[in-house]
């Protein structure tokens, strides 16, 4: 009987993807919640020993890393259900490139915004405002990237929906705004009313009182 | 209806490299549009806007980006000669080491091309213990994709050239017979197939640019 074990962070987006992605192809699963800021439990550095990082997905046993990768393997492993990837090579190579672009451009380059102060802040400011706005022309005319349902852009763009937008107003910012970015915003609404996706999310209190906590911390270090 | 297949890339572009293999293997005939990074052409700029880098596969007029995303491509587009596994593990497996490869090997392998003494032991040191685990990725098998080539041997494929081309221009070894057996091998044997001998670039210009951009690191230290 197939075996499948989750190890992620309650409120961390990456392993938010591969719950989404799990709960849309309806494979149960057990999660198992490591606290990775403050230790990383046997089982983990066992099963990423390269990273020592979660997401990990753990199969009949045997472990996968990094959530691109891990959702790829759901894709292919549980074909029933939603498809997280087009069928069409050029469509799938097009969702690869801007899983991509999301991962190792718009998250580090968004959260750095949200965490540098001075003038290091206003560069990351203006790099993001780049980076909505290729993503806002992206959309063009669609519900969702993945067109009229949402897919893995849509689910690995998912900290752009709802940790973002909590920790730009925590931070006093107003990177990406309705006004802004209209396509952008009306993508976050949809895109937060799905079910799989509304369920899922980590309580807004307990994220918000989390960040909170870590930008009050980041500030007394810093004097 | 004819394939049209172009490649945009540079002379010496490590990661354009990689699409040229798998072309190769594939057997696909393909045109070469030589870039000059200094001077970017309109059509990159079109069939590139985001990043603006090569290599940019062109097929039938549409861009595919980031060299990766263009194997996966090419390899779900012609399905002769394949070179992801089909099980959905050792997929994961072959894509997480080639992500592995992109984030550790090029800068490590800058950090060796850049410095000298101590630092550059250390620097080797460091890169030996990296290509441990991806040696670790061989077990027993000719090819990371067992008897053949496959897709992680293309994602590593451009090390085999570069490392030789680093180890000449800094007179020491970097991948030794003695500590890294398995890998040493693969290198000869990837080097040896006859579809892949064919596609280096000259490596006299290869020795001459990488040694031009080891300079100004060396000249540095000289003066301090």
């Amino acid at each position: 009987m197939a075996e499948v074990k989750l190890f992620g962070n309650w409120g961390s987006p990456f392993s938010g993807r591969i719950e989404f992605a799990l709960k849309l192809k309806g494979v149960e699963y057990e999660f198992i919640d490591e606290d990775i800021y403050n230790y990383k439990s046997p089982l983990l550095l066992k099963y990423n020993p390269v990273h020592k990082k979660i997401p990990v997905l753990v199969h009949n046993g045997k472990p996968i890393c990094e959530s691109l990768v891990i959702l790829e393997y759901i894709d292919e492993t549980w074909e029933k259900g939603p498809s997280l990837l087009p069928k069409d090579p050029y469509e799938r190579a097009l969702v690869r490139f801007w899983t991509k672009f999301l991962d190792e451009k718009c998250v580090p380059t968004l959260w750095k915004t949200c965490w540098s102060i001075g003038e290091e802040q206003e560069k990351a400011k203006e790099e993001s405002t780049e980076l909505l706005k290729i993503l806002e022309g992206t959309l063009s005319d669609k519900k969702f990237f993945g067109g009229d349902s949402i897919g893995m852009v849509d689910i690995v763009a998912n900290f752009i929906s709802y940790w973002f937008i909590i920790l730009q107003e925590l931070a006093g910012l107003q990177v990406l705004t309705k006004e802004k970015f209209p396509k952008l915003g009306a993508w976050i609404d949809d895109y937060l009313n799905c079910n799989i996706i509304k369920e899922n999310l980590p309580p807004k209190d307990k994220l918000t009182a989390y960040f909170r906590a870590r930008f009050e911390a980041a500030a007394a270090a810093a004097k | 209806m004819a394939e049209e297949l172009k490649l945009f890339r540079t002379w010496s572009s490590p990661f354009a490299l990689r699409v040229i293999h798998a072309l190769k293997i594939k057997g696909l005939e393909y045109e070469n549009i030589f870039e000059d990074l200094s001077s970017k052409s309109a059509s990159l700029l079109q069939y590139n806007p985001v990043n603006k880098k090569v290599p940019v596969l062109v097929h039938n007029g549409k861009p595919i980006c980031e060299s990766l995303v263009i194997l996966e491509y090419i390899d779900e587009t012609w399905k002769q000669c394949p070179l992801l596994p089909r099980d959905p593990y050792e997929k994961a497996e072959a894509r997480f080491w080639a992500k592995f490869g992109d984030e550790k090997l090029l800068s490590l392998i800058w950090n060796v091309l850049i410095t000298q003494g101590k630092q550059l032991e250390e620097a080797t040191a460091e890169a030996v213990q990296n290509l441990k685990l991806i040696e670790e990725q061989l077990k027993d098998k000719k090819f990371f994709g067992g008897e053949t080539i496959g897709y992680l041997d293309i994602a590593f494929g451009w090390t085999v050239n570069l490392i030789s081309i680093l180890e000449e221009i800094i007179d020491q070894k970097l991948v030794d017979e003695e500590k890294l057996p398995l890998l040493s091998a693969w290198m000869q044997n990837f080097s040896d197939d006859p579809v892949i001998k064919d596609c280096w670039p000259p490596r006299d210009k290869m020795i001459t640019k990488y040694q031009a951009m080891r300079e100004p690191y060396l000249k540095k230290v000289v003066s301090q």
